[in-house]
């Protein structure tokens, strides 16, 4: 379905641009479109190929492949993408453990890589790379957005993140700015669906709260799980855990949860309402956080592309880090270390009137954030 | 509160048994009449989960799902069987493993195109929300101790079934000589479709009670069905026994382990450092099990085929 996909716009663009005379642009995309983390990746690439579509630039290619979460895979891909269809750009992956098995390799090959979401600590500090750019967060930054908002009531956590680059970072993220006591710590594995050990943990720890951080499948088990265990300790976490993707699945049980992220439906921009509306057009759904990155993902390359000619290396990465496009979350630019500087907000799960769960901005934790790392890359 | 605690785990880990046991008792009749290999066995037990979390929406009512899920699971296990499995059991293993694979992207890919790839929501039946208190302070999830008691019932029901009734025995019949039932006149065709549609209908089941309490989406079956074929091979393959006795084992090692091991390591290391060992320790700490079993009993605990 994907390589048909991937086929029929790779056919379509070589048809348009035979017409058009500006130099074509190859973009490889690997995300997850398959297993347990599909409905996030089909949520960047949807809102990526919509972006693309809107602009009405026919020079842009699209290689979409789907690494179903598989790191091994997903290096595969890579190979084929850079050797092979010799793409000019890569984007696309949702993990931080995947982000880890290929950005490395393709950026020394002299591709450059925009990540749409993973974040991963060992890419923003001595190894930044100027062609790595991280159009999302780091991966600290939500949680460093919580651990921040939580010492206003807490003072004695429970936290817990999968066994992954992207769960210690987190981990590591939240204590950095959380001033409390730790009730305890654990790292679940990757995937893991059920979390019965955990809740009774968390039970025993006499914890005034408790702070997880589980994207996709792996927050709905939990959310679910933790509802009917009898215990009401008050929960939180980064807008991942209470994402669009999952709400629906986890139902009234995340009314009134606190969650941090970068973007919500309902900030205030044009950019932002147009997406959201646009998104919600083409698709007959809500867009999630990652909808929101991989279409700033993807107007940024649309802005740079405008700006300098993908094949001079220089100027296309000066034109990206002068990251002069129209971001959903509004205020948007690039630290040394090619992420973002950008505010974090504090989110509710609210209910509309339509009974739909979703997101609404109750505080600002931070304004114009930088990661923890920056001052150590040499960018 | 320790001891609270311990309790807890102890059924945590009874749940996770019991649940693998539905799965691994249809896996092992099969393999033990029929000799299959069914790698597609998670796939029915997403079915299962599928099957419950539409009719469930669609109804309103948890149990009627829970119907519809052991019929979709058998009526999908005994179209497989009819229409591709029949064609195997002469094969080597090799064979089936391939063509089973192939069943578990196809239906894989059938569920995503009908369904979608986000997860469906199906919630807890209102008569099994919350929880109840336990000796020692503790509380626990009843929908959990309800799953406990579907196992049990599962394991009575399938050991009156293979001991008592005729059904039973030919199946123990195929399981010790499949061309000598043959020869007594026995439609052994039909003895293995409906064996095949059982052995469906048990994963179907726990797929469904399993999607009220995770989530229901398409793959759900795969990481199961690994744990499922631990479970047969300590417990012997071909051997309902062994499938409870393996499924008991994997359950509780699984969940003590992942519980203890971190605070006993946190005893020698500092904390952070205890909790990501600890972790991968658990995650391996079944498949230590199973290699020391398998050291002193290579055909598992209860072998069939002894």
């Amino acid at each position: 379905m994907n390589r048909i996909l991937a086929a029929s716009l790779l056919g379509l663009s070589l048809a348009t641009s035979s017409l058009a005379h500006a130099e074509p642009v190859k973009i490889g995309v690997i995300t997850t479109l398959s297993g347990g983390g599909a409905g996030l990746g089909i949520d960047m690439r949807d809102a990526f190929t919509l972006a693309i579509k809107q602009s009405g630039n026919k020079d842009v290619e699209l290689v979409i492949e789907d690494d179903a979460q598989k790191p091994e895979l997903a290096v595969q891909i890579a190979e084929k993408m850079i050797q092979g269809d010799k793409v000019d750009l890569m984007t696309g992956i949702i993990w931080s453990n995947l982000a880890m098995a290929v950005v490395p390799n393709a950026v020394a090959q002299d591709v450059i890589y925009l990540s749409p979401n993973a974040g991963p600590s060992a890419l923003a500090g001595a190894n930044c790379n100027p062609n790595y750019f991280n159009v999302a967060y780091q991966n600290d930054n939500f949680h460093e957005a919580m651990g921040q908002y939580a010492n206003k009531d807490y003072k004695n956590a429970f936290i817990l993140a999968p066994n992954y680059p992207a769960g210690k970072d987190a981990l590591t993220g939240f204590k950095r700015y959380y001033k409390g006591a730790l009730a305890g710590e654990i790292y679940t594995q990757v995937g893991q669906t059920d979390y019965a050990a955990e809740i009774a943990q968390i039970r025993a720890s006499g914890a005034d709260t408790v702070y997880f951080f589980l994207p996709g499948g792996m927050g709905i088990a939990f959310m679910k799980q933790y509802a009917q265990s009898g215990v009401n300790i008050p929960v939180m976490g980064p807008g991942f855990s209470f994402s669009q993707d999952v709400l629906p699945a986890i139902g009234d049980a995340a009314l009134g949860v606190k969650n941090s992220a970068t973007w919500s439906k309902d900030l205030d921009n044009e950019a932002n309402k147009k997406f959201v509306e646009a998104f919600k057009a083409e698709y007959k759904r809500l867009p999630s956080i990652y909808a929101a990155q991989s279409w700033d993902t993807a107007n940024l390359i649309l802005a740079a592309l405008s700006k300098a000619s993908v094949k001079d290396k220089d100027a296309f990465r000066a034109a990206l880090k002068a990251a002069d496009f129209k971001s959903v979350r509004g205020k948007f630019t690039f630290n040394n270390n090619n992420h973002p500087i950008q505010n974090i907000y504090v989110r509710e799960v609210v209910k509309e009137d339509d009974g739909v769960l979703t997101n609404k901005i109750i505080a600002t934790a931070f304004e114009d954030h930088k990661d923890a790392y920056a001052d150590k890359c040499s960018m | 509160m320790f001891t609270a605690l311990l309790i807890e785990q102890l059924l945590n880990g009874l749940q996770l048994g019991v649940m693998l046991f539905l799965m691994a008792a249809g896996l092992t009749l099969i393999f033990g009449v029929m000799g299959l290999i069914n790698l597609a066995h998670g796939s029915l037990y997403m079915i299962g989960a599928f099957a419950c979390a539409t009719v469930a929406a669609a109804t309103g009512s948890f149990w009627i799902g829970l119907i519809a899920s052991l019929a979709a699971a058998a009526g999908v296990g005994a179209i497989i069987e009819v229409a591709v499995i029949r064609r195997l059991y002469d094969r080597d293993h090799l064979d089936q493993v391939l063509a089973t694979f192939a069943l578990i992207l196809i239906l894989s890919e059938g569920a995503r195109w009908l369904f979608g790839s986000f997860p469906l929501y199906l919630d807890i039946p209102p008569m099994l929300q919350g929880a109840v208190p336990l000796p020692g302070g503790g509380q626990y999830q009843l929908y959990r101790l309800a799953i406990i008691g579907v196992g049990i019932a599962v394991a009575i029901g399938l050991y009156l079934l293979i001991a008592r009734t005729r059904l039973g025995m030919r199946i123990r019949a195929g399981e010790s000589d499949r061309e000598m039932i043959g020869a007594l006149g026995v439609d052994i065709g039909t003895l293995y479709t409906v064996v095949f549609a059982l052995g469906a209908a048990l994963a179907g089941l726990a797929g469904a009670l399993v999607g009220a309490l995770q989530s229901v989406q398409v793959g759900m079956g795969e990481p199961v069905l690994i744990l499922a074929f631990v479970v047969i091979v300590i417990g012997g393959i071909g051997s309902i026994k062994g499938a409870l006795v393996g499924a008991v084992i994997v359950g509780v090692v699984d969940t003590m382990g992942r519980f203890l091991l971190p605070s006993v390591l946190a005893l020698t290391m500092p904390a952070s450092q205890a909790t990501t060992i600890g972790a991968a320790l658990a995650s391996m700490l079944i498949y230590v099990v199973m290699a020391l079993i398998l050291a002193f009993r290579p055909s598992g605990l209860f072998s069939a085929q002894s």
